[in-house]
């Protein structure tokens, strides 16, 4: 690197401009109050840890996501948080110990060792609420509607909501027997919804049930009406297949009872974080953007390997992605300028406004005067003395 | 009011095989790329319009919701690796083999192969499979030429007629792949525009039947 080239940074790794970086810290205060006001209580994790505690049951592609770095003190390999979902679950499983449903929300940077997206961040701002500690769709359905109430928040129209359920798939599988390599090679033409490949997949099963099972699981998307047609279509094979799909129309009936207006997209082939997940998955898309917004789901199992397994449910966002998709962030600030001069009176005239919620910048000595300097800073408003007081005026243009 | 759908196609062999199907569901585009200069077409619908593309691009702008929906080759889709789209259906248009070809007998030696590629991907992959490790070399074009003068030993490459291997000495050594062009959808153009993408890959795959039935006839 010449040294002209020192401003350059890595790929994906992006600094914000004062507009953006209020516009983020805005929404960032604002959600998390939300969050509050559900009852969900703040926790901060470490930036780094061992790496083996930050991939627990996130498999491989964390793992290949996540930053490595060998701690001089211990010689043990550490990794830069790429998730931060795996650290709540560590903090509900062993460290708080509660019995009780439990709330957390979390909000802060990750890094990722390639970005998700050609020419994406490698550096997103993950914010987010998980439940531990129940098991029925109720904590779904309020997972559900905090993650639209906070898209709400941050003023995204059009929100379109994708609901799946592993447990049809993870059923289907384990009811006809197929092993890890037909899997996953289930899994990946699911996935892309390869119809043609599924086919040549299931060349070699006998059961017909089996192969008309995962076709008609490719099918089944669409409105409210693919609950029917899969207890029609997926009939007589499992309990736990037509479980998991009432399960799912529950938690779907038990949301749009609250939120009739949202569109909500039913995808019984969708498997996203089929790794960890245990349960519903579902995410949240908006037109224009070209993957989801936001996402999330049941994940049982995490908890297990930190010493307790907890139902858990969550899910999470990337407020530097939703930045992006917002109108210019207005700042109404509105500051004041004013002199440079000492004066006792002006002091304590700042301080009281200062207290007051307004912003007022200081001139710092310089050939310009008060009201260039003014305009220099962006001010609209000056502080001048009148008869002894010091008044607040509009600097006209 | 419908929903804006846009179709990333490619000029070419692609274009001119996927007219009929488009046809097939109503839909025609208002232009013809090869005179027209035009990269964004107009169709008789006011709410369809295609783009014309490089066909190694067609997953990218589809992937990334630049377009709803697209015709790529097998081949493409599978150098892109694990895209992110959605593959629903089989056009069966366009069809080759992504083969290895070199001069008879060069494979077996024992040696470490040279490969030249320009799907490095696909090789790597096929190549791993097969448990055996050669070298790639990346080439943009004129595969065949790289075995005559001792770039390669072997190249992998589509796979047509033959004609152009064997008026060079060469021949099909072994099959990796069957290509046909595949349509694909951006994955939240499936969600959010679920009906009109849905209605769109229905008729598509009624056009798909027919024209296989007709082929037979």
């Amino acid at each position: 690197m010449t040294n002209n080239e020192r401003w350059l940074l890595p790929d994906g790794m992006e600094e914000l401009l004062p507009a953006q970086a209020e516009q983020i810290e805005f929404l960032r205060r604002s959600i998390l109050k939300l969050y509050q006001r559900w009852g969900y209580r703040y926790v901060l994790t470490p930036l780094v840890e061992h790496f083996d505690s930050l991939i627990v049951g996130a498999g491989n592609d964390m793992g290949q996501h996540t930053f490595k770095l060998v701690d001089e003190m211990t010689g043990r390999l550490l990794g830069v948080r790429a998730d931060i979902t795996p650290q709540v679950s560590r903090i509900d499983a062993h460290r708080l110990q509660q019995d009780g449903p439990s709330r957390l929300c979390y909000a802060g940077p990750v890094l990722l060792t390639r970005p998700r997206e050609l020419g994406g961040s490698r550096n997103p701002m993950q914010i987010g609420a998980e439940l531990y500690g129940h098991a029925g769709i109720e904590s779904d359905i309020e997972i559900l509607e905090l993650m639209l109430t906070s898209l709400h928040k941050a003023s995204l129209k059009n929100v379109h909501l994708d609901l799946g359920h592993v447990g049809i798939f993870k059923s289907l599988v384990s009811h006809f027997g197929l092993d890890e390599t037909i899997e996953k090679q289930l899994f990946d033409a699911l996935q892309r919804k390869a119809s043609p490949e599924l086919a040549q997949i299931l060349v070699g099963q006998k059961d017909k049930h089996c192969i008309a099972a995962f076709h008609a699981l490719l099918e089944l998307h669409g409105d409210e009406t693919v609950f029917a047609a899969a207890r029609e279509k997926l009939s007589g094979i499992s309990d736990a297949v037509l479980t998991a799909v009432t399960e799912l129309e529950n938690i779907y009936r038990g949301l749009i009872k609250r939120h009739a207006n949202i569109a909500v997209h039913i995808d019984l082939a969708e498997l996203r974080g089929y790794r960890y997940h245990t349960g519903v998955v579902f995410a949240a898309y908006v037109p224009g953007y070209w993957q989801a917004i936001a996402q999330g789901g049941r994940y049982d199992e995490v908890g297990k390997v930190f010493g307790r397994a907890r139902p858990a449910t969550g899910y999470s966002m990337d407020l530097r992605a939703i930045c992006q998709l917002l109108e210019d962030f207005v700042n109404d600030t509105n500051p004041i300028f004013a002199p440079a001069m000492q004066d006792e009176a002006l002091e304590a005239t700042i301080h009281t406004l200062r207290e007051s919620g307004e912003c007022v910048i200081r001139e710092l000595p310089s050939q310009l005067g008060q009201r260039a300097g003014a305009v220099q800073a962006g001010c609209q408003r000056i502080l001048v003395q009148k008869n002894n007081q010091w008044l607040v005026e509009e600097l006209e243009s | 009011m419908k929903q804006q759908l846009t179709i990333a196609l490619s000029k070419g062999r692609i274009y001119k095989d996927t007219l009929p199907l488009l046809k097939h569901a109503g839909i025609e585009p208002l232009d013809d790329p090869e005179t027209s200069r035009k990269l964004i077409l107009d169709t008789n619908f006011p709410n369809i319009k295609l783009i014309i593309i490089r066909a190694t691009d067609v997953p990218t702008f589809v992937e990334y919701g630049a377009a709803d929906i697209g015709v790529s080759g097998k081949d493409v889709l599978l150098e892109h690796g694990g895209a992110n789209v959605y593959e629903p259906l089989d056009l069966e248009i366009a069809r080759c083999k992504l083969m290895v070809a070199g001069k008879p007998g060069t494979l077996g030696t024992g040696r470490r192969l040279r490969i030249a590629t320009k799907f490095v991907n696909s090789a790597k992959r096929y190549y791993a499979s097969k448990g055996e490790q050669v070298e790639i070399i990346k080439l943009y074009g004129s595969m065949e030429l790289a075995p005559l003068v001792g770039l390669a030993d072997a190249i992998v490459d589509l796979v047509d007629t033959g004609n152009t291997l064997r008026a060079n000495g060469l021949e099909p050594l072994e099959h990796i792949a069957d290509i046909s062009s595949r349509l694909i959808v951006n994955k939240a153009s499936l969600k959010t525009k679920s009906h009109e993408v849905n209605e769109f890959i229905q008729h598509m795959s009624d056009a798909v039947k027919l024209n296989s039935a007709s082929r037979r006839d």
